[in-house]
Formats: C-alpha cells, sequence, structure tokens
C-alpha cells in the first residue's frame, strides 16, 4: 500500500499555491510541502497541512521563545507538550491542569463559543486521566458602551454557565475586566484542573504498533472546519459574521457522558493513550498521538461515524465537532473499550491502527487519500525567528510631586465610590450567580474571594487557584506586566494560606508578523519565566493565542496566568474578608508604590481627557514577591493572622472595603495610612503595588506576625482595627458607611446591564 | 436506612447525594442506574440534581421514561420515600407523582446562590425534625425551576399543607424580593398528597458539612431516617 500515490477525488479542487494561500498558508510553506512529499499534494493532504501548521496548533512563531520558561521541579510529573501539565500534591494525588483561550469564535458566537472553550479545556484534562474537579475564567470584554458588548457579555457568561452547569465540573472562580481595548476582540481564556491518582496519568503517546485507534463521542460534522487555521490563526476585518460556521457548537450533556464512559474505560487498564479532537480534529489527535511514541498511524475514514453522509475526506479530517475522543487501546482489548461506550450509549468504533513507519494515512472508500511523514505534520513543522521591534516604553516619566493636584476637586470619598462601582472593580456576583460553583461538593472558598480553595476528599489537603493579568500594566510595560501576573496570581493564592507549585499561561497577542506584538510577547515571556524562577513555580502548560486584532488594531498584549497552590491543612485557610471586630488590621509592603497604571489613574484620566500624569512605573521585585508568599503561608501555618486579601485593582482604599464585607454580615475599619507617605498620603489610598497585602489579626499576635513579615525583609505596616460598627474611616480622608459603598459594589455590574437588583 | 440514588444519563449531583449519605451521615447508599428496573430493596430512593438528557427538552421530560422509573412509581404508590432534588424534582413533576411544574427562572438565567427558607409544614418525614416557621439556608442552582401549578391546584396543595419550604427573606417572611426565580405563592418543596413523595429545588446534600455551606441540609436527611425507626 505505501507505494501507492494518494488520489486526489473528483469533487477536489486544483492544488495550487493560490488555494494553500487561502486556506491559511504562505507560498513558502506551499514549498516546504512539496519538498517534504516530494510531489504536489493532494487537495485533503493540503488542508491537513494548513491546519496542522497552523499558528494555533505548531506554535510556530512562539516555540522559541517558550523555550526559555522554566518547566521543571520535584514535584512536576507532566510539562508542557502533552495535553495538560501534571503537579504531584501529596497523599498519591496529582493536579492536571491548563489554561486555553477561545477569542475568536466567542466574538464571532459569544454563547457557543464560550460554552466549547469550556468543553475544549474539560476534554484535554479528561484525556490525561484525570476527572475534571474545577473551572475558572479570565474574561476581557470591551466598553459597555460599545454597540454589541451587553450581548457578549451576556452571551459568554451564559455559554460558559451552559456548559459548565450541564457538564458536572464546577466554576469556581475568576476574573472579568471591561476596556475598549477590547471593543472588537474580546478574551475568553478557560482554565481547568483535575484530580488523578499517581501512576494513573493517562500518555498522550502512541505505544505500540498495531494498537487500535478507537473513536468515542459524538458523530462528526461540519461544524467547526479550519477553526484552527482561518479563525484562530488570522486576524478579522469586519467581515468576521462570515465565520461563523467556522464555530463549533457545544453538547455538554455529550461531555458529561464522555467525561464518565472515558474514565470508565481508562480504569480497564486496556487505553494506551488519549488525547480530545479539538482543534484540527482528527487530524491533529492522531499525528500527535503517533509523532509523541515515534510510530505512525492509518485511519479508515469510511469507519468515522457521520453525522450525515457525504461528508468529504477533507472535511472529515478538519472537522472540529465536539464531544469527540480519540483512544489507543491495546490489540486484542478494544471490545472491553467497546462495551464500556455501549453502556453509556455513546457512539465508538474503530477507526484505524497504529503502525511503525512513521508515515500518517487516510484511507477513504478503499483509496488512499493522505500519505504524509509524521513527522511534517507535527515536530518538523515549520518554527519562526520572527522579528521583533521594539516600542518605545515610558519608562522616563519623572516622579511628580504635585499628584494631589492633579485629583483636582473630587474628594476622596467620592473617588472611591466611584472606583468600587466600576466593573472592572465592582464585583462580579451577576457572572458567577450563573454557574454552578458547588457540584462535586469540594468548594471551600467560593467565587469572590483573592483564590478559589477545593478540598480533596479524603485528606486534610486541599487546592488555591487564582487567575490574574494586568492590561493595564502590560500595555504600559508588556515585561512589568507578565512579571505582575504572575505575582498577582502567586500572591491571591498564598492569601488563602496556600504554596503556589505550577503556573499555566495563556498568552493572548495581536498577529505575530508585526514585529512591534512580537516584541511585546517576548517581553513577556521574559517576564513569566524571571517571576517564575525568582517564585520558584514552574510553568507545566499554556496556550498562545495571536491574531487577536481586527481592522489592523491589535489588543494589548495580555498573558492570563493561572496559579495553582496546596494547602496542607485545610482548616488553616485564610479570608480574604475580616473576621470579627477589634482584630488589628495590617499592611504587607515590599517596594513602592504605584499610581501609573492603576485604575485610580484611569478614572483621573478619564474625567480630564488627554491629561497624562506622568506617574512613574516602579519595578516590582519578585524577591519580594517571593517573601510575602513564604510568609503568608508561615503566618498561615502558624494561625496567627485571621484574614489576607491582595490589593489589587482599585488600590489600598478598595481593598480595605471588599475586606469590611464579611458574607455574615458587613464589618467596619478604622485607619490611618500616615507614615505611607511616600506619595503623599491622598493618593497612597488609591496606590496598587505588588506585593501589597492586607490582612488581619488578633492584636495579641502582632509582634509574633511581624516578624515573620519583616524577618523576610518586608515592611509590616499597622494601620488600624476592624470595628463592629460597619463603617470605612481612613483618618482625615474618608468617612463613609460600608453599607451604602456595599450597595454600590454589588449593584453596579447588573445596572450597566440594565437590571433592576 | 438503605438509600439508593439514582444515575440518569446526565445526572450530576448523584456523586454529592451518595457522598453526603455515606461519608457524612454513615447510612447504607447504593448507586442505582436507569436502565436498570430494580430497586434492591432500598427504603428511600433519591433522584439527584443535574440534567438529566440534557435537558435539551423540558426538564425531567426524558427521564421520566427511563425503565428504572416504574419501579420509583410502583414504590411510591406503595408507599416508599421518593426525595427529587433539583432536576429530580422536575422528573417527579413530569412522572406525575406530585403536582405542578417546575419552568424557567423568570430572570431566564440559571442562578447559583444560597437562599433562605421557611419551613411549613414540620409534620412531615422530611420535615419532622423542624419547627413550623424555622428558617434554614440552602443552595440553590438551576435555571429552571419556577414552581406553576393550576389555580385549583396550587389551592389544594396549600390547603392540604403539602407545600413544606417557600423562599423568604433573612426576617423570615416570604416577599417577592426573597423569590429568587419566580415561583408561584415562593414555593420552593413541595409532598405528594400522601407525603411520601417529596420534590425540592434547593440541594439538602449541598449543606451537609460546616464548611461547606453549612449543615442544614443533614436535618431534612435525618428526618427521613427518623421516620424510619
Amino acid at each position: 500500500m505505501s507505494d501507492t500515490i494518494p488520489i486526489a477525488l473528483p469533487s477536489d479542487p486544483p492544488v495550487t499555491v493560490e488555494l494553500a494561500r487561502a486556506l491559511g498558508l504562505t507560498e513558502n510553506e506551499y514549498r516546504v510541502i512539496e519538498a517534504r512529499l516530494g510531489r504536489r499534494p493532494t487537495y485533503t493532504e493540503l488542508g491537513v497541512f494548513s491546519v496542522m501548521w497552523s499558528e494555533h496548533c505548531s506554535y510556530k512563531s512562539s516555540k522559541l521563545h517558550l523555550r526559555q520558561l522554566p518547566h521543571s521541579g520535584r514535584a512536576v510529573v507532566r510539562g508542557p507538550g502533552e495535553n495538560a501539565g501534571a503537579i504531584e500534591i501529596g497523599d498519591g494525588w496529582l493536579a492536571v491542569f491548563k489554561i486555553e483561550s477561545h477569542n475568536h469564535p466567542s466574538y464571532v458566537e459569544p454563547y457557543q463559543g464560550a460554552a466549547t472553550g469550556v468543553g475544549g479545556i474539560i476534554r484535554d484534562i479528561l484525556a490525561m486521566g484525570a476527572r475534571p474537579i474545577a473551572t475558572l475564567n479570565s474574561l476581557k470584554f470591551g466598553d459597555f458602551d460599545y454597540p454589541r458588548m451587553t450581548y457578549l457579555v451576556r452571551g459568554v457568561v451564559g455559554g460558559i454557565g451552559g456548559y459548565g452547569n450541564c457538564v458536572g465540573v464546577p466554576t469556581v472562580g475568576g476574573e472579568a475586566s471591561f476596556s475598549k481595548e477590547y471593543n472588537k476582540n474580546i478574551l475568553v481564556n478557560v482554565f481547568c484542573l483535575g484530580l488523578a491518582r499517581k501512576g494513573e496519568l493517562m500518555s498522550a503517546s502512541a505505544k505500540s504498533v498495531g494498537s487500535a485507534v478507537i473513536y468515542a463521542g459524538s458523530a462528526t460534522g461540519r461544524d467547526g472546519i479550519h477553526g484552527a487555521s482561518l479563525l484562530a490563526s488570522a486576524e478579522f476585518d469586519s467581515a468576521e459574521k462570515s465565520k461563523r460556521p467556522s464555530v463549533q457548537v457545544g453538547d455538554p450533556f455529550m461531555g458529561k457522558i464522555l467525561i464518565e464512559a472515558c474514565l470508565e474505560a481508562f480504569a480497564t487498564g486496556a487505553v494506551e493513550a488519549c488525547q480530545d479532537m479539538g482543534a484540527a480534529g482528527l487530524t491533529s489527535s492522531s499525528s500527535e498521538l503517533a509523532a509523541r511514541g515515534g510510530l505512525g498511524i492509518e485511519l479508515d475514514l469510511d469507519k468515522v461515524p457521520l453525522r450525515e453522509p457525504a461528508l468529504t475526506p477533507y472535511e472529515i479530517l478538519l472537522s472540529e465537532s465536539q464531544e469527540r475522543m480519540l483512544l489507543l487501546v491495546c490489540p486484542g482489548r478494544e471490545g472491553e473499550v467497546l462495551s464500556v461506550f455501549r453502556k453509556w450509549d455513546l457512539p465508538a468504533c474503530v477507526v484505524g491502527r497504529i503502525v511503525a513507519e512513521n508515515r500518517w494515512r487516510a484511507f477513504y472508500r478503499g483509496a488512499l487519500v493522505a500519505d504524509i511523514p509524521v513527522n511534517a505534520l507535527t515536530v518538523d513543522a515549520p518554527v519562526y525567528n520572527r522579528p521583533v521591534k521594539a516600542r518605545p516604553v515610558a519608562r522616563d516619566y519623572s516622579h511628580s510631586s504635585t499628584l494631589c493636584k492633579s485629583r483636582g476637586e473630587l474628594e476622596h470619598g467620592e473617588v472611591l465610590r466611584v472606583l468600587i462601582g466600576s466593573p472592572n472593580v465592582a464585583s462580579k456576583r451577576w457572572i458567577y450567580r450563573q454557574f454552578d460553583y458547588l457540584v462535586q461538593s469540594n468548594t471551600l472558598v467560593e467565587p469572590g474571594g483573592d483564590a478559589a480553595v477545593l478540598r480533596i476528599k479524603g485528606t486534610q489537603r486541599a487546592l488555591a487557584i487564582a487567575v490574574d493579568s494586568n492590561f493595564r500594566l502590560c500595555a504600559r510595560d508588556p515585561y512589568i506586566g507578565a512579571v505582575a501576573a504572575v505575582c498577582e496570581a502567586a500572591l491571591n493564592v498564598a492569601c488563602v494560606g496556600a504554596t503556589p507549585v505550577g503556573i499555566t499561561d495563556c498568552l493572548n497577542y495581536g498577529s505575530p508578523e508585526r514585529p512591534e506584538v512580537m516584541w511585546e510577547f517576548a517581553r513577556s515571556v521574559e517576564g513569566i519565566r524571571d517571576a517564575a524562577l525568582a517564585l520558584e513555580i514552574p510553568v507545566v502548560s499554556g496556550n498562545v493565542s495571536f491574531y487577536n486584532e481586527t481592522d489592523g488594531q491589535p489588543i494589548p498584549p495580555t498573558p492570563t496566568i493561572a496559579v495553582v497552590g496546596v494547602l496542607n491543612e485545610r482548616a488553616h485557610r485564610l479570608s480574604s474578608y475580616f473576621k470579627r471586630a477589634d482584630d488589628a488590621v495590617a499592611l504587607v509592603k515590599g517596594g513602592k508604590l504605584r499610581l501609573a497604571a492603576t485604575a485610580y489613574e484611569a478614572l483621573l484620566e478619564q474625567k480630564r481627557s488627554g491629561v497624562s500624569f506622568g506617574w512613574v512605573l516602579p519595578p516590582i521585585e519578585p524577591e519580594l514577591v517571593k517573601a510575602t508568599v513564604d510568609a503568608l503561608s508561615e503566618a498561615a501555618a502558624l494561625g496567627i493572622v485571621s484574614s489576607a486579601h491582595d490589593v489589587s485593582e482599585g488600590g489600598i482604599g478598595v481593598a480595605l472595603v471588599e475586606c469590611c464585607f464579611n458574607p455574615n454580615g458587613v464589618l467596619g475599619v478604622e485607619v490611618s495610612l500616615d507614615g505611607l507617605d511616600e506619595l503623599g498620603v491622598g493618593e497612597a489610598l488609591f496606590a496598587e503595588g505588588t506585593p501589597l497585602v492586607i490582612v488581619s489579626l488578633p492584636e495579641a499576635n502582632l509582634e509574633r506576625a511581624a516578624k515573620v513579615f519583616t524577618d523576610r525583609g518586608l515592611e509590616f505596616k499597622t494601620l488600624g482595627k476592624v470595628k463592629n460598627e460597619p463603617k470605612l474611616t481612613v483618618k482625615d480622608l474618608i468617612d463613609e458607611d460600608c453599607n451604602a459603598l456595599w450597595e454600590v459594589y454589588h449593584r453596579a455590574l447588573p445596572r450597566r446591564l440594565g437590571e433592576h437588583v | 436506612m438503605k438509600w439508593g440514588v439514582i444515575t440518569f444519563p446526565g445526572s450530576l449531583d448523584d456523586g454529592d447525594a451518595l457522598y453526603a449519605l455515606r461519608e457524612v451521615m454513615g447510612q447504607e447508599a447504593i448507586a442505582l442506574w436507569h436502565a436498570d428496573e430494580r430497586l434492591y430493596g432500598v427504603e428511600c430512593v433519591v433522584l439527584p440534581g443535574g440534567f438529566s438528557y440534557g435537558d435539551y427538552l423540558r426538564c425531567g421530560a426524558l427521564a421520566r421514561f427511563s425503565p428504572v422509573m416504574k419501579s420509583v412509581a410502583r414504590f411510591a404508590r406503595d408507599g416508599g420515600l421518593v426525595l427529587g432534588i433539583c432536576n429530580g424534582f422536575q422528573i417527579l413533576c413530569e412522572a406525575r407523582l406530585l403536582p405542578g411544574a417546575l419552568t424557567r427562572n423568570r430572570s431566564l438565567s440559571f442562578i447559583c446562590d444560597r437562599v433562605a427558607l421557611r419551613v411549613e409544614n414540620a409534620s412531615t418525614p422530611l420535615t419532622r425534625l423542624f419547627s413550623v416557621g424555622d428558617v434554614i439556608r440552602l443552595p440553590i442552582k438551576h435555571g429552571a425551576g419556577l414552581f406553576v401549578a393550576s389555580d385549583e391546584e396550587l389551592a389544594l396543595v396549600e390547603k392540604r399543607g403539602q407545600v413544606l419550604l417557600r423562599y423568604v427573606n433573612a426576617e423570615g417572611q416570604a416577599t417577592d424580593e426573597a423569590n429568587p426565580n419566580g415561583s408561584l405563592n415562593n414555593i420552593a418543596a413541595i409532598a405528594n398528597e400522601t407525603f411520601n413523595v417529596f420534590g425540592l429545588m434547593p440541594h439538602p446534600e449541598h449543606a451537609v458539612e460546616a464548611d461547606l455551606g453549612g449543615e442544614d441540609g443533614l436535618k431534612l436527611f435525618y428526618s427521613l431516617v427518623a421516620e424510619d425507626r
């Protein structure tokens, strides 16, 4: 068979350079394909190359940079290159996790785009042999005043809930921002974590010649063809609606059944390897499974379950229909696995075999229609060292000491109310109230805290998860912004008392063909690298999303960072809100306070458009963040701290307000910011910083706690006291009713969405 | 007491119900499979939360035709205890083992939250450990929890004391603001005429541990156990 040349079908269009270009390949890439094959590709083969060599599948522009990231660590069981990363967390358990983007599909069709984003990442975790136990999301929307934005917000939130709630995996946290830079290119990044027993991780590499290739799940339809190449790997123009057929449609019920059936199939011990048919569907899953094992694969396309009979080989191979898994099963044990799927009423059948020769072959109606070296599709796909061009970074800001003047006539209390009522700062309850965050009975800290906390049943341990990004900082300086995202996610995890153990990153940028964007990307990766090294947290998985631009306008560089942490004793976890009156309130601080690239600055700029304040962007010292993380985890284990809350969007004042929102009854606080006057006390109220954490603790523990932090070179400054009376008092600056602030904080988002609350 | 928790295709809280019964309460509890008619001598059948068959048709409309539901109907007619939670409640209404129906929330959105509920009838097997007027807190998480019934049916349900729990505010008043989904008369849980079949939209199995949202759900399960003695 192997000497035969694959045939073209009568319906195939002629293969030309123009066709290759229309499929997203460059002329040069087309020439390389001809050289690798030693002949002209068939239409089917050209389609296969176009998706496998797309940016989305091949990482051709990012690969060289990503190599710098620290991947190893004592606890790392699987690093990048597999379906997800895996970290040992104790008691024989592995945490398996990854974050992924579904940006363009969500902009074109928000409900299905977001829904299938959730489904896809869940199946990546499932493919590792882990039971998915939680998802989180990071959402970037545009300005509410932008025409389609309310529709997009409702659609995305509805889609995440629609899929997540029905598939039985709780949506336990996340973040959402709103800014005009994302008006024409919203971001939907979804994180999923699963648990697997040590030693029971599923492989993603073919192992033995003769293994059966089993297709399980939904039948293949025409949806999602060229999702990976034309939708995910190209910039948008105003005609994005015409791309709607490239968006897949989700079936969460099938997704749920697939989870149960696959886990049961894995338990038979007959499954050697597994992969989700995600981007580039059957093509990528089959070729990647074979490539990792250094083997080949033959597919019989006539066996693939189809929704309609007329699908061509091209369509079958490129379809991105959802809820499909590809399993490699030990020769002779196919029956055991197929009977599990039968029990769950799920279509499953053998569609091919693993072969020794390094070829990827597809047969259709008995004829060979594709015959490609496996490596040409995978490890030998093009890699580009794209040109970079630094764009000027505003480092030359001089320190201004006349800050109060620029705030002008605005009174502190008013600024605070405006900030906590702004969509970026306000409560995201409107969003997470539409998500089931309780199913599976593990959720110890629900959405709204610094990090989600999930218990691990049968142990005393718990996992903490936070996702973070900082588009304002990244827009100003992609390096500092990336460092900040890693540090903030690590601090969020530390604020519940956990020790960070692993990072997964989702890197969202404009077109890599623009040298300025490539520079932003390179600087971001360097930032993540430096922060991860300093914090000693390995990056075990990730995803790159380029071409986030519309009509030539790229989004700001947006690396989204998820950090997973472990709490050895779940009883030691800290809340983000104050626990009781009379506790002392203190600020943990390393490095300088910052007004540049804060919510406060954005507010002032909005009030007086065109005015730039010339505030400096101080460097972040990840070593001080590491010290804070260690100190928080020690303080939590010693039981000397009651609560900890990371100061982020909105600054110290907003963080103090959030600390007062104890769900069992709003508390108050009385503090003085005297001595935080490097900026002037009035501005310190709205300053952000990294690391900057508000802790509360019994007064009797002050001395011991101070030592834990100051011994590590951090400032520990007592600010005041928690009060029973729900009043926020900041000496000389603020005197506000916390219940009124609670109303502003919780009603802002529904109000922006036009709902009565 | 021996419990059975049914798994329909698309059930989601079946594992959580089993966990609550076995691990938290130390009860004997087995998993029942939708395609298997046998009930294996259980004394209480639980229909768990979730999205059976994806709820792509009406919620619960397909699950009621599962083979196991024939046995559940027979078991209920013979006076056996049946507890439907959320999707289980929807299935029991579809199977006409409970009056009324559950339709889309008035907000048209899925709601996950903790709500206050007032005990309306404390002399049923599900509520006997409570007193009338007790206010408890349980989580809800559903997209179709709006309880409806015809005027006559509703009047009868009220008159016979079949309403077990009502959505209330912190002060225990059944106000419109405290009604999360628009249910008629703020109804959150009901019983059948013979008080052995129960349906509730809130999730007691998610309120059985102090550090995971409180223990008010435990008392409902223990009420059923007390019935056994």
